[in-house]
């Protein structure tokens, strides 16, 4: 009993960054209907983000996070007006294989740079223990932090007048261009909010696990899974999936082969999909166009 | 002055085919990218070495004739699609003479069944999973010690210290890890020690949390499995941030790395199988001895060479070793004398089975068990089996 309690709960420490990275994704979808493959990308970013930041300046492990939240917000903001601004409007398919080209790009780049070497960033806090079974700090602390950046986009988004300007565009991209929102800096703007969230989500990943240049595929799929059960478009609901996902996760896993794992994710995936299309937890807003 | 020219470039293709016949093209695959990238690149660079020593002192002597040696390479990208491309592009339109195997079990069985279909000599230096070499195969040859031993003195080291070890078997889901694991099941319930999981996960794994979590459940005090570099040093580092409690843990290929002890306390007291280690002991008949070969691996890589460099080497050494034995470059007869091949060079001993069961199996080379230990608070990889050969005693249990 204990270790299901103990899989539960890391299913959920896990799943709250899950959750972060598929925020990300979920962010630039919803206000601009651009499905951005450079996501798995900018995940690695984040990670080499903290890789070089610790190991070359020697900046602490979780002082990296504001750097990296900044660092990843100019790339998105450049990523925008370079391969992204001219496809707006354009059929999905131009965004996805502009994003996917980018994403073929920056991962080549890595590849020549580092190899497909494991990397690793040395952190250690103290963990919780409960009987046999431990939760590492660098869990409890990525779900914390997680926990935070979570609750300052909410205050982004609805506190602020910029946030609800991204919302604004989000809801009626010409409606908010007629009562004067300048919806390409907003548009600018919301992508690199979400690659930042991509990038600040594979910085905690990266005290979690060690990482390769190609890691960010897997949390790439994993995002998509959670950004389908969280409502496309809902940052909220993907934070809320993501946990769910880690509950999953850390509920089958003491029943069954944790290879199937996957299998069920994406079944799931598929039945979301199918039966609900404006995800489990979110409804899809109505578009205007 | 058009005259000059004219004869210039008749007498340099003239010229041609005589360079040609005097230079061997040896064709391979290497994974320069995705996840066996580390591993394959290492297994490239033995290989490198070894060519580039043969090509210094003249050339491999057959008939003769000096040949110069000179590969021709793609990257499969760590796929068996890319690896059945390349190895028919390697011998139809690059003309290869001989063969190397692409890194890991999966990419050689691919491998293999092109170079036999064109009957071409191809040598193993990463392919250990033993059924390959169950299908009649002709022309190839594993250099390599077979899976099904890879854990065996893991196993025998482990019932020295704890002769009723509860085990949990935990592994990737491809052809080499169910390999090792197939033949590891079987010896480990015959050491006595109790089997408490027996699970794999998908390669592409990279959260173990939750079946460490069962590790624990299981109550199992040792760890046998893994896979690769990335699941293996993924493994190990959560194995030790959730504090299992493992006694005892073997690991599967990713320890070997030097790579493996940036994963600092994560990396003490794991232990590895391995093909090969700078320490051993061996007395080659041919080639470098173990000190110069990691003197000029060292020298030329700016690094210590770990056994996927080492066997990338060894598969040169002892294709050089058949042509010159044969004193021709004639696969036939290069194919007859590597079947006759029982010689102990820097990396051990190789001597192939030549029934046709079994043909191009290794049946001489013995595995080593390596193990990351401190020392003067520096992370360093010893040997602690077999006993004739440890150069530290074992680390049990794992602090």
């Amino acid at each position: 009993m204990i270790g299901l309690l103990a899989s539960l709960l890391d299913g959920i420490l896990v799943g709250a960054v899950y959750g972060l990275a598929a925020m990300g994704i979920t962010l630039i979808w919803g206000v601009m209907d651009v499905i951005n493959l450079t996501h798995g990308a900018m995940i690695v970013a984040g990670m080499f983000g903290v890789y070089l930041l610790v190991g070359t300046l020697g900046v602490p492990v979780y002082a990296t996070l504001p750097i990296v939240l900044v660092g990843g917000f100019l790339a998105g903001v450049a990523l925008y007006w370079i391969a992204v601004h001219r496809v707006i409007g354009q059929p999905p398919l131009m965004s996805l294989l502009s994003t996917f080209s980018v994403n073929l790009v920056l991962i080549g780049l890595g590849t020549a740079v580092w190899g497909t070497v494991l990397f690793n960033v040395p952190v250690s806090l103290p963990g919780l223990s409960l009987g046999r079974y431990t939760f590492p700090g660098t869990h409890l602390m990525a779900a914390a932090l997680t926990g935070v950046i979570g609750g300052v986009l909410y205050l982004f988004l609805y506190r602020t007048r910029t946030g609800k300007a991204v919302r604004a565009v989000s809801g009626n991209r010409e409606a908010a261009e007629l009562v004067g929102i300048p919806t390409r800096r907003v548009l600018a703007l919301a992508f690199g909010l979400g690659v930042a969230l991509a990038c600040v989500s594979g910085m905690l990943i990266a005290t979690l696990f060690p990482f390769t240049v190609l890691s960010g595929d897997a949390y790439q799929l994993k995002s998509f899974v959670v950004t389908v059960l969280g409502g496309l478009g809902n940052p909220a609901g993907a934070l809320a999936a993501g946990i769910a996902l880690g509950l999953l996760e850390g509920l089958a896993t003491p029943f069954m082969p944790v290879s199937w794992t996957l299998v069920i994710e994406f079944v799931l995936f598929v039945v979301v999909l199918v039966a609900f299309p404006g995800g489990v937890l979110g409804l899809r807003r109505a578009r205007a166009h | 002055m058009k005259r000059t020219w004219l004869v210039a470039a008749i007498g340099a293709f003239a010229a041609m085919p005589a360079f040609a016949a005097n230079t061997i093209t040896i064709g391979m695959t290497v994974s320069q990218t995705g996840s066996l990238n580390v591993d394959s690149v290492s297994q490239l660079r033995g290989s490198e070495l070894w060519r580039d020593e043969v090509n210094a002192a003249g050339g491999i002597k057959a008939g003769g004739k000096r040949y110069q040696v000179k590969f021709v390479s793609y990257d499969d990208q760590s796929q068996g699609g890319r690896v059945q491309q390349l190895y028919t592009r390697l011998i139809v339109q690059d003309h290869s003479q001989f063969l190397f195997s692409p890194y890991s079990s999966g990419l050689v069985a691919t491998a293999a069944v092109i170079s036999e279909q064109y009957g071409k000599v191809m040598l193993i230096g990463g392919g250990a999973e033993g059924k390959t070499y169950e299908l009649g195969n002709k022309y190839l040859f594993q250099c390599i010690t077979p899976a099904d031993q890879y854990l065996s003195g893991a196993i025998a080291e482990l019932k020295e210290h704890d002769p009723h070890a509860k085990v949990a078997i935990v592994y990737s889901d491809d052809p080499f890890s169910k390999a090792v694991v197939a033949a590891a099941r079987e010896q480990a319930k015959a050491a006595g020690f109790s089997v408490v999981l027996d699970e794999s996960y998908p390669p592409t794994n990279t959260d173990f949390g939750p079946l460490i979590n069962k590790i624990i459940s299981s109550g199992a005090d040792a760890f046998l499995g893994g896979g690769h570099y990335p699941d293996g040093a993924t493994l190990a580092r959560q194995l030790h941030d959730q504090k299992a409690g493992m006694k005892w843990v073997s690991i599967l290929v990713a320890p070997d790395s030097e790579k493996f002890k940036t994963l600092g306390d994560a990396a003490l007291g794991i232990t590895v199988p391995s093909q090969w280690e700078p320490q051993v002991k061996y007395q080659p008949q041919f080639g470098p001895t173990i000190a110069q070969f990691t003197a000029q691996f060292r020298a030329k890589f700016k690094e210590d060479p770990d056994y996927h460099a080492a066997s990338g080497y060894v598969v040169g050494l002892l294709l050089q070793h058949a042509i010159e034995q044969a004193r021709s470059i004639d696969p036939e007869k290069v194919t007859a004398e590597l079947n006759k091949i029982d010689t102990t060079t820097f990396f051990g001993r190789n001597k192939f089975a030549t029934d046709a069961g079994h043909h191009g199996l290794q049946v001489a080379h013995q595995m080593v068990l390596a193990q990351w230990q401190a020392k003067g608070g520096q992370l360093d990889k010893e040997m602690v089996w077999p006993d004739a050969a440890a150069t530290a005693k074992v680390l049990y249990p794992l602090p």
